[in-house]
């Protein structure tokens, strides 16, 4: 399934920072939710400021605008002060993109679980996210950093523990 | 039950309502009177009774009428009820729903209950029998009508009367603002025959169409709004409607552009307009069309269509305007500023959009 971009992209205005306030909230509103269902659509996790100026996402060669490095920043901003976002260095060169945010990742995957009925059971964390058994599952192929968090939260909500093993970390739920 | 005349249930200033009761049927004498069940309402001065499912049957006696009244308990399928013994009609008497009764006593058949209440209420009316104090003018002798009354209308039928004036009223404004459409739609007639005789002769090649029907389908269309066909030119001869309307709206508008920095979408204008006709809209061709004869009619407003790329730099809409670029980049920049315009800047140069955010 082709991704299928919002009327925005081919708006050549929508790619130059409006300096009208209400203007430009929408406008970034509108980036945010691009960018999110992009990430989403491509199951990518992390970004490359850098690389990211070159993607389609935020470079429409049909219509020859692209948003500039400066642009790029906002919008990344507005991803995180929405919880979206998380950088993982101080230069602010990469950055994490939690299109779906941890809870919600949690939650799905305490229903898959609950579902089969494996609750009481522990798992490794690379059943979870690699198993033969979670194939299908929108959470199969989670990177490990993102279903940690996931982990984490379930265990603040006391639906689940993250234990150490020999070989590694698993996780029992209840 | 010849000593009840016709009403229409309102209580006169002064006359108070003590107590009603649904589902009472009246007897005259032993005999069930040949109404429906209703209900029974005592004011200080009169005994009222009005139908359940026809409102506009109502009937009252006044109290003075009575001369005892006794309790008939319930029996096996029979409802209790109250006998009420009454001295003969007076002569002046209006009229009623009986001319004549061999019976000098009524019976109330409380199908719902409330007999102890109504009998202990009717006992305390007869005994301090209040309409000696305040009596009410004359006896209430209206028809079923609503011939008057309005002023002193209270209680639970003053209401009901109420809504009803009320949906009458409404109903009428109704009609009013449909008569432009039903002239519309007597002219619409004639405009179909003319045309359709027209279309039969061209069918059938005969005869010439006159010159006369002719003229008569024209200024059906100018009267109807629409530009000459033959001609085609809707841009600098555009009828007499629209050179009107072009004027009007160049009065119109002038407040709301200086408010909005002397720019307004096409489609804003439409909206105003509209909500300031009321009735009388305006249709999208219409304004474009008297849009056009701006220019023409001098006026100093002015269609402006954004260039076909859907966009302006501040030269092109100098150029349009006849105006210097540095003014006319202002312009941009207070339509962008009031949420109108976006801007586009690019290696190509900085344009300004229409706002689709």
């Amino acid at each position: 399934m082709s991704f299928e971009w919002p009327w925005q992209y081919n708006f050549p205005p929508f790619f130059t920072l409006q300096p009208n306030v209400d203007t430009r909230q929408k406008q970034l509103a509108a980036w945010c939710s691009l960018a999110l269902s992009y990430c989403r659509h491509h199951k990518l996790y992390t970004l490359d400021v850098m690389e990211a100026q070159e993607s389609p996402v935020f470079n429409n060669k049909k219509i020859e605008r692209k948003l500039s490095m400066e642009a790029i920043q906002v919008v990344f901003e507005e991803l995180r002060k929405k919880g979206n976002l998380e950088w993982l260095d101080k230069n602010k060169s990469r950055c994490l993109v939690m299109w779906r945010r941890p809870e919600e990742w949690g939650k799905l995957i305490y229903q898959w679980v609950s579902k089969n009925g494996m609750v009481n059971s522990v798992f490794t964390l690379y059943e979870l996210s690699s198993g033969d058994d979670t194939e299908g599952e929108e959470f199969h192929g989670l990177e490990e950093w993102m279903l940690m968090r996931s982990l984490q939260a379930l265990q603040t909500e006391g639906k689940a523990e993250i234990i150490t093993m020999d070989d590694g970390k698993g996780v029992k739920f209840f | 039950m010849d000593r009840f005349s016709w009403s229409n249930g309102l209580l006169e200033i002064n006359e108070t309502l003590v107590i009603q009761q649904r589902g009472v049927r009246l007897y005259d004498g032993d005999d069930k009177a040949k109404l429906d069940v209703g209900v029974v309402l005592l004011s200080t001065h009169r005994l009222i009774w009005r139908d359940i499912k026809n409102h506009e049957c109502c009937i009252s006696m006044p109290l003075s009428q009575i001369i005892f009244f006794e309790e008939q308990a319930a029996g096996i399928g029979k409802s209790a009820k109250i006998v009420i013994h009454l001295h003969p009609p007076l002569v002046n008497k209006e009229p009623g729903p009986y001319q004549h009764s061999k019976y000098s006593y009524i019976k109330l058949s409380f199908k719902e209950h409330g007999q102890i209440e109504f009998y202990r209420r009717l006992t305390e009316e007869m005994t301090q029998k209040r309409w000696e104090n305040t009596p009410v003018s004359q006896p209430i002798s209206t028809g079923t009508g609503s011939q008057g009354g309005r002023t002193r209308a209270v209680g639970i039928v003053g209401i009901e009367r109420k809504i009803e004036e009320k949906r009458k009223e409404t109903d009428k404004n109704i009609s009013e603002a449909f008569e432009d459409l039903s002239k519309l739609m007597v002219k619409a007639k004639e405009m179909v025959e003319v045309s359709r005789s027209i279309a039969n002769k061209i069918k059938d090649k005969q005869g010439d169409i006159t010159e006369d029907e002719t003229i008569r389908f024209k200024s059906y269309l100018l009267s109807m709004g629409i530009a000459n066909p033959v001609t085609r030119e809707t841009h600098g001869s555009g009828t007499h409607y629209h050179m009107q309307l072009a004027k009007q709206l160049g009065d119109m508008l002038q407040a709301p552009l200086e408010e909005r920095g002397g720019m307004m979408a096409l489609t804003e204008v439409y909206c105003l307009v509209n909500r300031a006709r009321g009735m009388e809209l305006l249709s999208p061709e219409d304004l474009v069309n008297a849009c056009k004869m701006f220019e023409s009619l001098k006026l100093p407003l002015r269609e402006c269509r954004v260039s076909e790329k859907g966009s302006l730099t501040a030269e092109e809409f100098a150029k349009l305007l006849g105006l210097s670029v540095l003014l006319s980049k202002e312009r941009l920049l207070l339509a962008e500023k009031m949420g109108h315009l976006c801007r586009d800047d690019s290696v190509e140069g900085l344009r300004f959009y229409p706002n689709l955010f």
